[in-house]
């Protein structure tokens, strides 16, 4: 996170920029379990920025919250509805 | 209408973008956030609670009463989407849509999870307890543990892990948690301190009041990761069967 | 040019939050589709959670941990300098903030699986024509 590191800032953009492309994704695609698992993905990505910014606690509880419990959830939900979304 | 959507949510991206122009430089050392309280939990919090992790110290000490009522708020979504989804009065079978049977071909992963689990929860365990001195802490634990459960529920059947972890027990351990948490904050007020001022307690167990400090943060942690545990599970369950608690994912 | 790339270096961390706020919000007001809804929710919950860390970020900080803590119980120790050590206040916040997200997400989803009960539908023009027949 400090600029005089070799390669940290280059990998903080490349993070955020993924971010970014998987939040617009996972609400583009049809299909709502693909829409349940690109969460997931795009939990596991903040997870890996916040402990490239030192917040290790914060990670720590994203990547068990986030990327386990709230995808399991809607997963489990878009199971029991319709699978495919019109818009 | 989606244009229209559109633009408000455009607008509102340029006012924020405005007012995002005064924001302190990002990483600056000297910026607001950093120089009003948070010099003092960083300086004082070894010598006043003796935990080295400042987030551990400030959630389960400082701000202790916040903690508390994000337990109770925990307790009470489980709650809620037990009410609103169980149903188990009779002539359920009118209501409940039959789903096709499902044949359980997956002997690689029930033996995988069968050697996970165990190990998973060991490390959840660890987790609560060495949330001094290393990232972690009430919640992660209790989530990691309540993941557990919901692993070998995905692997074997729902009901298979009901027989093993009733509803009822279920209920009782989320109960336990706020009440763990609750009862140290009164206990503090029947010995002569303020409601969740650990100090109190280094009278009645003959330790110094840091250790008491230290002991107390414990003691609500243990009572956090029960209740999330608890209720991670009974979300799952509730949901991924529609309330029914017949069939899992 | 120098001056545009300091200002872009100091705040583009704060333009990203920024956008997935509102891609966020815009998934919210405009999506047919409860569950997208839902899930646009959580994003903007999620952008909020990173606005906040990046305001606790600090130069050549380390993880909030102090270090050699654990030796001693309240004994001596070397002084601790604050500007090695990240700002721990936004993180506490933000423990909270994921936690009671998660909560609301499990009571909206329960809302979701009820509806469709009901409406055996869960896409919003199919359940507005619903309602008023």
């Amino acid at each position: 996170m400090s600029w005089d590191a070799s390669f940290l800032w280059q990998f903080n953009v490349l993070l955020l920029l993924m971010v970014v492309i998987l939040a617009v994704a996972a609400l583009s695609v049809k299909d709502l379990v693909a829409a349940a698992i690109i969460f997931g993905a795009y939990s596991f990505i903040m997870c890996l920025l916040w402990t490239e910014m030192m917040a290790v606690d914060v990670a720590f509880t994203e990547a068990a919250v986030g990327a386990g419990i709230s995808t399991v959830l809607i997963l489990g939900t878009a199971l029991h509805i319709k699978r495919k979304s019109k818009d | 209408m989606k244009l229209l959507a559109f633009l408000m949510t455009f607008s509102v991206g340029v006012l924020l973008l405005i007012a995002s122009l005064d924001l302190p430089d990002w990483s600056n050392p000297e910026s607001p956030a950093s120089t009003h309280l948070s010099p003092h939990y960083i300086e004082k919090s070894l010598e006043e609670t003796s935990v080295p992790n400042l987030v551990t110290s400030v959630l389960a000490d400082y701000r202790g009463y916040d903690t508390m009522f994000e337990t109770v708020v925990i307790f009470c979504a489980g709650i809620t989407v037990l009410i609103m989804l169980r149903r188990t009065f009779m002539g359920i079978e009118k209501y409940v849509k039959p789903r096709p049977k499902r044949e359980s071909a997956d002997i690689i992963l029930q033996s995988a999870v069968r050697l996970l689990v165990p190990v998973m929860q060991v490390f959840a365990l660890y987790v609560v307890a060495h949330g001094h001195h290393s990232p972690g802490g009430g919640f992660q634990g209790g989530v990691i543990f309540g993941a557990s459960f919901i692993l070998l529920a995905i692997a074997y059947d729902l009901k298979v892990e009901l027989k093993k972890f009733r509803e009822h027990g279920v209920l009782i351990f989320s109960v336990v948690g706020v009440l763990i948490y609750a009862g140290i904050g009164i206990v503090c007020l029947l010995l002569g301190g303020n409601f969740l001022a650990y100090a109190a307690w280094a009278k009645m167990l003959g330790i110094s009041e840091l250790e008491a400090h230290s002991l107390g943060m414990l003691g609500v942690e243990i009572g956090v990761a029960i209740t999330v545990m608890a209720i991670m599970f009974s979300l799952y369950a509730d949901l991924s069967s529609s309330g029914d608690l017949d069939e899992g994912l | 040019m120098d001056d545009l790339l300091v200002f872009i270096i100091n705040n583009y961390n704060y333009w990203v939050a920024l956008i997935l706020l509102l891609t966020g919000l815009y998934g919210m007001i405009s999506k047919n589709n409860l569950l997208k809804k839902v899930i646009s929710m959580s994003i903007f919950q999620s952008a909020i959670i990173l606005f906040y860390v990046s305001i606790g970020a600090k130069k050549d900080a380390t993880i909030p941990i102090i270090e050699h803590g654990h030796n001693s119980h309240g004994a001596d120790h070397a002084v601790i300098d604050v500007a090695n050590y990240v700002n721990p206040l936004p993180h506490v916040l933000m423990l909270t903030a994921i936690v009671v997200g998660v909560a609301t997400l499990g009571v909206a989803l329960a809302l979701i699986q009820k509806i469709n009960q009901v409406h055996n539908t869960i896409e919003e023009d199919e359940i507005l024509r619903d309602l008023q027949e």
